[in-house]
């Protein structure tokens, strides 16, 4: 297959599908914070559920992205030895969790943006994508419709509940924006163009926004820079904890 | 007032044509969030393909301290269980 295509297209694949490990893995990093510290016990499961899908897609984009590289790259050597740069996730993954509120609500939004990207990479005409895409999409159907109904309970719920979501929904608004400002690896023909799911993704929050009685900001300024590689100062902390053991003592196993 | 999400009783159906069994309880605010969290607590390792939920507080339970009167007497009736006759040989399965 490699011959087939250029070089250019080929980088931009193992940089497409890095991207996509990055986000699933940054994101399922800070769900597993959560493990031991949900609010209530069903929900700490729940959420550290999410990690581990998360974690499962991370890996399938990271086997694909590693026999793409060649050159002994492998799903841990691009999870465990990069550096900040190098990390591709848009910004939103890598906030921190803060409240419930602020943890339930950037899922939302982040699981609806994988759902409607998902969905059309299913339809991508390289083969291994598509069939990544596949498999997580049910995945993030979940993921939607749990962080979807948390975000109406929340948002119709108490007054402290209500405020609390107001809160996250000022911090957060800012970030939605990286999602879907283009890379040059998601304009080839093998990836989702972000601007073809954000009609659908506008749509989505607007409507569970509504019924969880808050109001979409009009706010259009946001931030960016994370699909380049330009990271808030959260990143590297991250990477941190999470690729310590291996750093240390590298090529440690169980 | 009472801060604790109500407690569910979790049924799942492991394959089709089963029955649900009962499988444990969790709490719940309602009885969608109390079918999400039966499956993320119950469900994870394939166990089923149906859940059902009830509010604990709509289960009536027989009381154990009336089990004499419940029970025993069904013990000493042999005859209520079909034992007692000849099966001709063309009959299979009973």
């Amino acid at each position: 297959m490699a011959d087939q295509i250029t070089d250019t297209t080929k980088s931009r694949l193992i940089h497409y599908a890095t991207h996509l490990g990055d986000n699933a893995l940054i994101l399922g990093h800070r769900n597993s914070e959560w493990c031991g510290h949900g609010p209530v016990l069903e929900q700490d499961i729940a959420i550290s559920n999410i990690a581990l899908d998360l974690l499962g897609q991370a890996r399938n984009f990271y086997q694909y992205a590693a026999e793409l590289t060649g050159n002994g790259a492998t799903e841990d050597t691009l999870a465990y030895l990069r550096d900040v740069p190098d990390f591709k996730n848009t910004l939103i993954a890598e906030l921190p969790n803060g409240d419930w509120a602020q943890t339930v609500l950037r899922q939302f939004f982040f699981s609806a943006y994988q759902y409607y990207l998902y969905r059309q990479l299913q339809k991508s005409g390289d083969a291994q994508l598509a069939a990544i895409a596949e498999k997580a999409w049910k995945e993030v159907s979940y993921h939607l419709r749990w962080s979807s109904e948390w975000v109406i309970r929340l948002g119709d719920g108490t007054e402290e509940s209500h405020e609390r979501m107001n809160r996250a929904l000022d911090l957060l608004w800012t970030y939605t924006g990286d999602m879907f400002i283009p890379e040059a690896y998601e304009t080839e023909v093998f990836a989702v163009d972000p601007a073809r799911v954000k009609a659908d993704w506008e749509q989505k929050i607007k409507q569970v926004l509504e019924e969880a009685t808050l109001t979409v900001p009009e706010n259009t300024w946001t931030q960016s820079g994370g699909k380049k590689g330009i990271h808030s100062e959260h990143l590297g902390y991250i990477l941190a904890e999470m690729q310590f053991l291996q750093r240390a003592y590298p090529g440690a196993a169980w | 007032m009472n801060k604790e999400w109500p407690l569910w009783e979790i049924f799942i159906r492991s394959r089709q044509g089963l029955d649900h069994k009962h499988v444990g309880s969790l709490h719940a605010a309602d009885a969608q969030m109390a079918i999400e969290n039966a499956r993320d607590v119950y469900t994870r390792r394939m166990e089923g393909v149906s859940i059902w939920v009830v509010e604990s507080k709509h289960i009536h339970a027989s009381n154990p301290t009336e089990a004499g009167e419940l029970y025993d007497p069904a013990n000493d009736k042999a005859y209520r269980h079909p034992t007692f006759y000849d099966l001709p040989d063309e009959v299979k399965h009973m």
